[in-house]
Parts: C-alpha cells; sequence; structure tokens
C-alpha cells in the first residue's frame, strides 16, 4: 500500500492530469482556490497551460475554446463563480463540448460565506443555465475519489460529449486524506468532430445556433436521447447495509461520511437502518432508491440545503414510502447525533 | 472596387451551412461593411497561405453564421466572449491562426473584459473589430460607440451624453496597454480606404503568422439598414461624420522591435508525470508498526492556536504519520479569513475505522497553544479526554476535573533549541509518548519526507525527542 497524504482540491487537479487534462481556466475563490493553485504549479510542468481569468464568465468561456480545439479542458469554483459561468455551461452543452467542471460548494445565497454547502445542488444538477440541457454530475465524498472522479469526469465528458461536473463542498476540497494514484491513462480517444487549425478539420464547425425551428428542434430531441442513453447506462450508487434496511437514509457528498456513522450506530442498538448515497447527481440513481422503495419503511433525506436532493427523492418515491427531510444551512455540518436522534423522532413518529 | 474578383479560396464556394435556396450569395444586406471585411481577410488567408490553419470565430452580432463562408476551422461562441474561446483555442494549438471576429456591442459592450485582458496578455490573435456605431443584428439599438445625438431604437431622441455617455474607443484604450503589437483603426468607404484597410488586414494576420503578435484592428463599416440609409449615403456618412468621433491611423505599431510572443507547451510524457505531479507515496512497514495493530485506536484531535505557530502542520504530521501506522486518517483546517490573524485551528482524526465526518466538534485530545484557543475548545473536549497545553504562553490551568490535563512549556523548550518555530514539534513529542498510538521511530525516519522545508529536519526531530523526554520526567 503506497499512499500520498493531500487536499482534495489539488487531489482533483492531479487526478486530472493523470486523465491528460492539459488546460486549466480559472478564477480564484474560496473553498475552490487550492484547485487553481495546484493546476497554476503543475500545468504547465505537465506541457499544459493554465490561465488565471478575469472572471468565471472568461474562464469558461476559454474552456468552450480550448475544448473546442479538441483539449481535455477544466475549470473550477464555488457558488457565485458557478453563477456565472452557467452562461457558457449552456453554450457548452448546446454546442456538444465536453468539458470538466470543478464545485466546491459554499454557503449562499449571495456572497453568503465560505463554510460548506449543498446549496448548488438545483443550479448544477438541474442545468442552471438556459435551454433544454443536462449536465452529468459526479459527488466525490472523499480525496481519494476527487483524484478518482476527476479522472472519470473526462472519459464521461468525452464519451457523451457533454459536460460533466465533479460536485462537493468545502469539507471535502479543504481536507486531506490518503490517495493512491492510479497509472496516467494512455489513449484519449481522437476528436475528429474538433477544430484542431489542421487541414482534416477546416470542414469542421462549433456552434450552438441554429435558427431553423425544425432543425433546432431535432438538435434537442437528439440530446434528450443522448441525456436517457446517459441515464440508463451511468446510474452510480453507493448502498450501505440496506439489505435488510427498514430505515433508508440519503445523502451525498460529506453528508455521506457522516450518515453512515450515524448507520452504525443505529444497527449497535439494533434499529436496522441503511444508507443510500446518490454517486451521480444526474443521471440521479433512480434504479438503486426504487428497489429500496419496496423495501424500506420510509425515507430520510439529508442534506446542507433547503431541501433541493429531496426533491429528486420525492420525484421517484411518488408518494409510496415517506420522505423525511432533514437540513442545516449556512454553513452547518449536521452531526451525527442531529441525525441520529431525527431518526429516533421519527421512529417514535411511526 | 470595380473589377469582378474570383471568389476567395477561403470562401466555401457553395454556402451549403446557409439555410434556405440561396447558397451563393451572404447573408449581409447591400452596403453593409462585413461582407467587404470578410472578403479581404479571406484574400489574405488565400495568399498567406493559411487557410487549413486558420480557426475562425464568429461572434453574436450580424456576423454571427461567418462560418457559412469561411472554408476554415470555425468556432462560433457567445455574445462578447470571443476573445476568451480565442485564449482556449489558440493556447490549444500555438501554431494555429486565430482570428476573433467581434462587432461593437459584441466587443465594446458585453465583452469589454474579455476583450481587454486578451489584450492585455497578448494572446497570439488577429482582433478585426466592426464599428458600425449601431446594434445591427437585435435591430438598431444603441451600441457603445453610438454617436451623440445620434438616434436608434433605443435612443429615439438621439444619444445623450448625460444618459448614456460617450462613444468609447476601444483602439486608443487596447493601445495604452503593453502587449498589443499592432492597434489600428480604419474604415470600410471609398475605394482608397478599403485599399489601405486591405493593407491593414494583411499587416495584422502576417503579424500573427510570423511572430503570433496580438493586434487589434477596428474598421469603421456602415449598417445602412440601421442608419435607414442608401449604401452610397451611408459610407458617405462613415466618412464624413462617424470618423470625426474615430480618427483612422495607428494607435500603436510596436511590431518592428517585436522579437515574437514566447508561448510554447512542453511535450511531455506519460512516465514523467510521475515525478512532475510529486506522486511520491509513503510505504507503510508492517512489521514495524505491528505493535500498533491491536489497539482500538479511535483519536480526534483539535489542534488550536495562534496562526504562525505552525497549528496546521502540527495537524498535518499527525495524520501523515497517523497514515504510515495504517491508521484511517483525516485532517481539515478550519479555513478563511477566520485564519487570518486570530486564532488557527485544525481537526484530525486518528482511527481504526473509516473516518466519518472529518470534523472534530468534540475531541478527545484538545491541542491548545495559546489561551483564546483552550478558552474557546476547553469545554469541548468529551469527559476522559485529553487536554494537552502549552503553559509557557497560556496564563491559566484548564478547571476541567473529568479530563487528564498535560501542561508543557513548548514554547520555551523550542526556544531552548534555538528556534520558536519548532514548538509544535514539541507537542508532537509528547502527544506520542502519552498516547503510545504511534512509534517514535516512524517519526522521526519520516520526517525528511513529511516536511517541506527540508532545513528544519533535524531541528524538529530534537524537538521531538524533547518533547517525549518531557513527558518521561514527568512521568518519573
Ligand atoms: C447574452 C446576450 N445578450 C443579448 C443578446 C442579443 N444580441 C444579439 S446580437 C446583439 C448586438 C450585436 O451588435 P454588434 O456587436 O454591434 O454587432 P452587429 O450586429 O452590429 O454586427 C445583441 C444585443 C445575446 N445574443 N446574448
Amino acid at each position: 500500500m503506497a499512499k500520498q497524504f493531500l487536499k482534495g482540491n489539488e487531489a482533483v487537479v492531479k487526478g486530472a492530469i493523470l486523465a491528460g487534462c492539459r488546460a486549466y481556466y480559472g478564477y480564484p475563490i474560496t473553498p475552490a482556490s487550492e484547485i487553481a493553485h495546484a493546476a497554476a504549479m503543475y500545468m504547465p510542468l505537465a506541457g499544459g497551460t493554465f490561465v488565471q481569468a478575469e472572471s468565471e464568465v472568461a474562464a469558461i468561456n476559454m474552456v468552450y475554446g480550448a475544448s473546442a480545439a479538441g483539449e481535455r479542458v477544466m475549470t473550477a469554483s464555488s457558488g457565485p463563480g458557478i453563477s456565472l459561468k452557467q452562461e457558457g455551461v449552456s453554450y457548452c452543452a448546446g454546442a456538444e463540448l465536453p468539458c470538466v467542471i470543478v464545485d466546491i460548494v459554499r454557503g449562499g445565497p449571495g456572497l453568503g460565506n465560505i463554510a460548506p454547502e449543498q446549496s448548488d445542488y438545483n443550479q448544477v444538477v438541474k442545468g442552471g443555465g438556459h435551454g433544454n440541457y443536462k449536465v452529468l454530475v459526479l459527488a466525490p465524498n472523499s480525496v481519494q475519489e476527487m483524484c478518482d472522479f476527476g479522472m472519470l469526469a473526462f472519459d464521461l465528458a468525452d464519451k457523451y460529449r457533454n459536460p460533466v461536473y465533479v460536485l462537493t463542498d468545502g469539507f471535502i476540497g479543504q481536507m486531506m486524506e490518503p490517495v493512491e494514484f492510479p497509472e496516467p491513462v494512455t489513449t484519449i480517444p481522437e476528436k475528429t468532430w474538433a477544430v484542431k487549425g489542421t487541414d482534416e478539420t477546416t470542414n469542421n464547425f462549433i456552434t450552438s445556433i441554429d435558427l431553423d425551428p425544425d432543425d433546432l428542434e431535432r438538435h434537442n430531441q437528439k440530446l434528450q436521447q443522448k441525456y436517457a442513453i446517459i441515464e440508463e447506462q451511468e446510474q452510480r450508487a453507493e448502498e450501505y447495509r440496506t439489505d435488510d434496511a427498514e430505515i433508508v437514509l440519503i445523502g451525498y457528498g460529506i453528508i455521506s461520511r457522516i450518515i453512515q456513522t450515524v448507520v452504525d450506530e443505529l444497527r449497535d442498538k439494533g434499529v436496522k437502518a441503511g444508507m443510500l448515497r446518490p454517486i451521480t447527481l444526474f443521471p440521479f440513481p433512480k434504479k438503486a432508491l426504487e428497489k429500496l422503495t419496496k423495501t424500506t419503511q420510509f425515507f430520510l433525506t439529508v442534506e446542507m440545503s433547503n431541501g433541493q436532493l429531496v426533491d429528486d427523492v420525492r420525484l421517484l418515491v411518488e408518494g409510496r414510502k415517506p420522505v423525511h427531510l432533514y437540513t442545516r444551512m449556512g454553513g452547518n455540518v449536521p452531526s451525527t447525533k442531529e441525525i441520529h436522534d431525527e431518526v429516533m423522532k421519527l421512529m417514535r413518529l411511526s | 472596387m470595380n473589377t469582378i474578383l474570383k471568389k476567395s479560396s477561403s470562401f466555401f464556394d457553395v454556402y451549403e451551412r446557409r439555410p434556405g435556396s440561396d447558397k451563393l450569395t451572404t447573408t449581409y444586406c447591400p452596403g453593409c461593411g462585413h461582407g467587404v471585411l470578410h472578403k479581404l481577410i479571406a484574400e489574405a488567408l488565400d495568399d498567406f497561405g493559411v487557410r487549413e490553419k486558420t480557426i475562425f470565430i464568429s461572434p453574436v452580432g450580424c456576423s454571427v453564421f461567418a462560418y457559412y463562408y469561411f472554408h476554415t476551422g470555425n468556432v462560433q461562441v457567445a455574445h462578447g466572449r470571443a476573445p476568451a474561446a480565442a485564449t482556449g483555442i489558440k493556447r490549444a494549438h500555438p501554431g494555429s491562426i486565430v482570428i476573433s471576429y467581434q462587432g461593437d456591442g459584441d466587443l465594446a459592450a458585453i465583452g469589454t473584459a474579455e476583450i481587454i485582458h486578451a489584450a492585455n496578455r497578448g494572446e497570439g490573435i488577429t482582433v478585426f473589430f466592426v464599428n458600425n456605431a449601431v446594434y445591427g443584428m437585435t435591430g438598431g439599438q444603441m451600441a457603445p460607440t453610438t454617436l451623440i445625438g445620434q438616434k436608434t431604437m433605443t435612443t429615439p431622441r438621439g444619444r445623450s451624453v448625460e444618459n448614456d455617455g460617450y462613444p468609447i474607443r476601444m483602439s486608443e484604450i487596447i493601445a495604452t496597454l503593453d502587449a498589443p503589437v499592432f492597434v489600428e483603426r480604419v474604415m470600410i468607404g471609398d475605394t482608397k480606404s478599403t485599399m489601405h484597410t486591405r493593407q491593414t488586414v494583411r499587416k495584422a494576420l502576417k503579424l500573427q503568422i510570423e511572430k503570433n503578435g496580438f493586434s487589434f484592428i477596428e474598421v469603421l463599416a456602415a449598417c445602412p439598414s440601421q442608419l435607414k440609409m442608401t449604401p452610397s449615403r451611408s459610407k458617405l456618412w462613415v466618412k464624413e461624420v462617424l470618423e470625426k468621433r474615430f480618427p483612422l491611423g495607428v494607435c500603436k505599431d510596436i511590431s518592428g522591435e517585436f522579437e515574437g510572443r514566447k508561448f510554447t507547451r512542453k511535450d511531455v510524457k506519460n512516465d514523467e508525470l510521475h515525478d512532475i505531479l510529486d506522486l511520491e507515496t509513503a510505504q507503510v512497514d508492517l512489521e514495524k508498526i505491528s505493535r500498533f495493530q491491536d489497539k482500538p485506536i479511535n483519536e480526534e484531535i483539535k489542534v488550536a492556536g495562534f496562526g504562525g505557530q505552525g497549528v496546521l502542520s502540527l495537524g498535518t504530521v499527525l495524520s501523515e504519520m497517523g497514515m504510515r501506522h495504517n491508521y484511517e486518517v483525516s485532517w481539515l483546517p478550519s479555513y478563511g479569513p477566520e485564519m487570518r490573524g486570530g486564532t488557527a485551528n485544525c481537526s484530525v482524526k486518528i482511527s481504526k475505522k473509516k473516518i466519518g465526518s472529518p470534523l472534530v466538534a468534540n475531541p478527545t485530545i484538545l491541542i491548545a497553544m495559546n489561551r483564546p484557543s483552550l478558552d474557546k475548545f476547553e469545554n469541548d473536549v468529551v469527559s476522559g479526554g485529553l487536554i494537552i497545553y502549552d503553559d509557557s504562553l497560556i496564563d491559566r490551568k484548564p478547571v476541567r476535573d473529568d479530563v487528564d490535563i498535560i501542561p508543557i512549556p513548548a514554547t520555551k523548550l523550542a526556544d531552548e533549541l534555538g528556534n520558536t518555530k519548532a514548538a509544535n514539534m514539541v507537542i508532537v513529542g509528547a502527544l506520542i509518548t502519552v498516547k503510545e498510538i504511534m512509534s517514535q521511530q516512524i517519526i522521526l525516519d519520516s520526517l525528511g519526507d513529511v516536511l517541506k522545508r527540508k532545513n528544519l529536519v533535524e531541528l524538529n526531530q530534537k524537538a521531538i525527542l524533547r518533547g517525549a523526554e518531557y513527558i518521561k520526567n514527568l512521568k518519573k
């Protein structure tokens, strides 16, 4: 076993470079800044480029350009900056440009604070820009996964020619943990559609405009078909002690680690608790949730936002089982005790 | 220009991308400056033999469909963002020829930040900026370059200084920056001015082809449709009215002394990445740690003190050493402004079990390196826990009677070793002696791998030994 001890924000950059990413365009913001620091340090050394852009708006459009040119490219930010990037993400989705965006979520709305929240769920998972588009969203819950999903994100982005988010919170970005680094990827699929300043690519063009309603409708339908395939093939979730669970706690990112501890504590008391942790937020792990809907008595969704994740849970459960919600906001992270008490309260009620 | 020229080979012969039945003409109105400028650019690309290397960026505005016409690589972008996209493209392919083509709304209003900063970075691109003093595409609203008194859809009584300020002179602004190599304002009007524009277009592109220099060409042009004038009247207006506010000429030209933009990308092989990325990893020697394997260790440690006391690195050293003992470990700083000036703290978990939240709310061990930290966290410590505090700096004793309390004059001991900064390692030495959760030898041996400042390794090793010795003496 050989491991390195580092921050989530650094691990995602090293993972990205191992995945063949050689371009970073971004604007600093706490608690995501170490991503820019690491990219500034390593991208040029690895034969890549790093630009501190004049704004997040500019940064995502640099990403758009680099992706159009066929590069594996990334950017990163936190809530306020992600809001600004939404324009560019919509253009990337419309022009089907692969790219990776890391969002280290902080407290909002407005300037909020720099403590961890999960309040970007809606603006990221629901495709916060204009138009009928969706983005893949991976939700790491450890520094190891910041590296692993940093790599996976590029494969998915290229596979579907779509933006992919790595969405997590300030804790996962800031904390240090041991990481085992995989080998660098050796082959990146050829992008024949990209514009590379070569003879073969002078017939290629990247655009998101189409004035003809029928043509644009066809393009939209094609996008929806792609999203349907993604929904079918890319759902990822972690289940923990759910086999015989009568109570299933649902949470992603840092919350999943806390509720995993709660599940163990409840089990020690003889309560049959389990955890469902969505790893992909789009596609939402419907298959796993559907299965649990048949067996559990009730769900408790725990999130550091005002009930954003729970909407997706309820949409699927459709009233067949009670879906409860426990939230903290403003940068407060719930303790195991709070969640434990909430479960006990719900059990008395049910 | 009355001669009929052959269509440039940098244009498509047939505009297949254009919807509808007309595939031979452009979408531009008669008398529009865009069409003429397109021709001048295409002709230059032909003559310089760079069509295949060229990537043309279509903006938002009337020239949004430039990609119908140019048989080059084409990228259409968001409103105002062409220089940002150009940055991403050019850096991906430093050998390509990147043209960023923009209108006055696109460049001088919504995209002001992007053009200023691309220019300021001196990206190796050529910018063509069509100033027609109006928003053509959206139906004739005011542009940042609209003249005082000029009537548009959004200045129905004419542009007023009081409400809208003055027409903005972009070339002059760009010319104040250091990095741009060539900045000129030209015009598409009579034959003479258009022929001069042709020369300027060629010079700007050549500068990119030969030296990757940033150039910015502002082209005064007519928009007969929005000016509601005939093509010939509108050309006259450009010359007699628009030009008064926007004088033609070179604003900046350092192309003679400019040596070329030095932007290169290294060719790095995969097997070099391990060193480049510092992927050096820690090895765990199972034999050496065997005596710790059966202990049910589950420590939640809060380390707190002034910024500058090495509080965060005390935490990382503990966790990294924990990792070398095969424990599950996590470290979390209190990040952001909280850290500046006042107290800094971090949470460290060292456990045999998988770690849930990395946040330590109720520590089993509190390491307090200053008085505010002791005041702040003393009550949080779990019953039966441990408080280690620096009694050379903290002038009170903890009041809790349900926890173990160990005072250690860490700062004083570090001073005796010659460096106050080693106080944190004195505490590491003390802690592992009290708690016996790690091997002192492993810590001393791997300190060199863990510490960033290699010249401090020896001092810190001494500090650890000093801390350990202090505890052993206490026990006697
Ligand atoms: C974000 C955004 N805001 C507004 C628009 C609408 N819009 C399209 S073109 C344009 C103005 C273009 O004017 P200019 O850059 O002067 O180019 P011209 O059409 O005159 O060539 C505007 C406001 C848009 N497409 N995107």
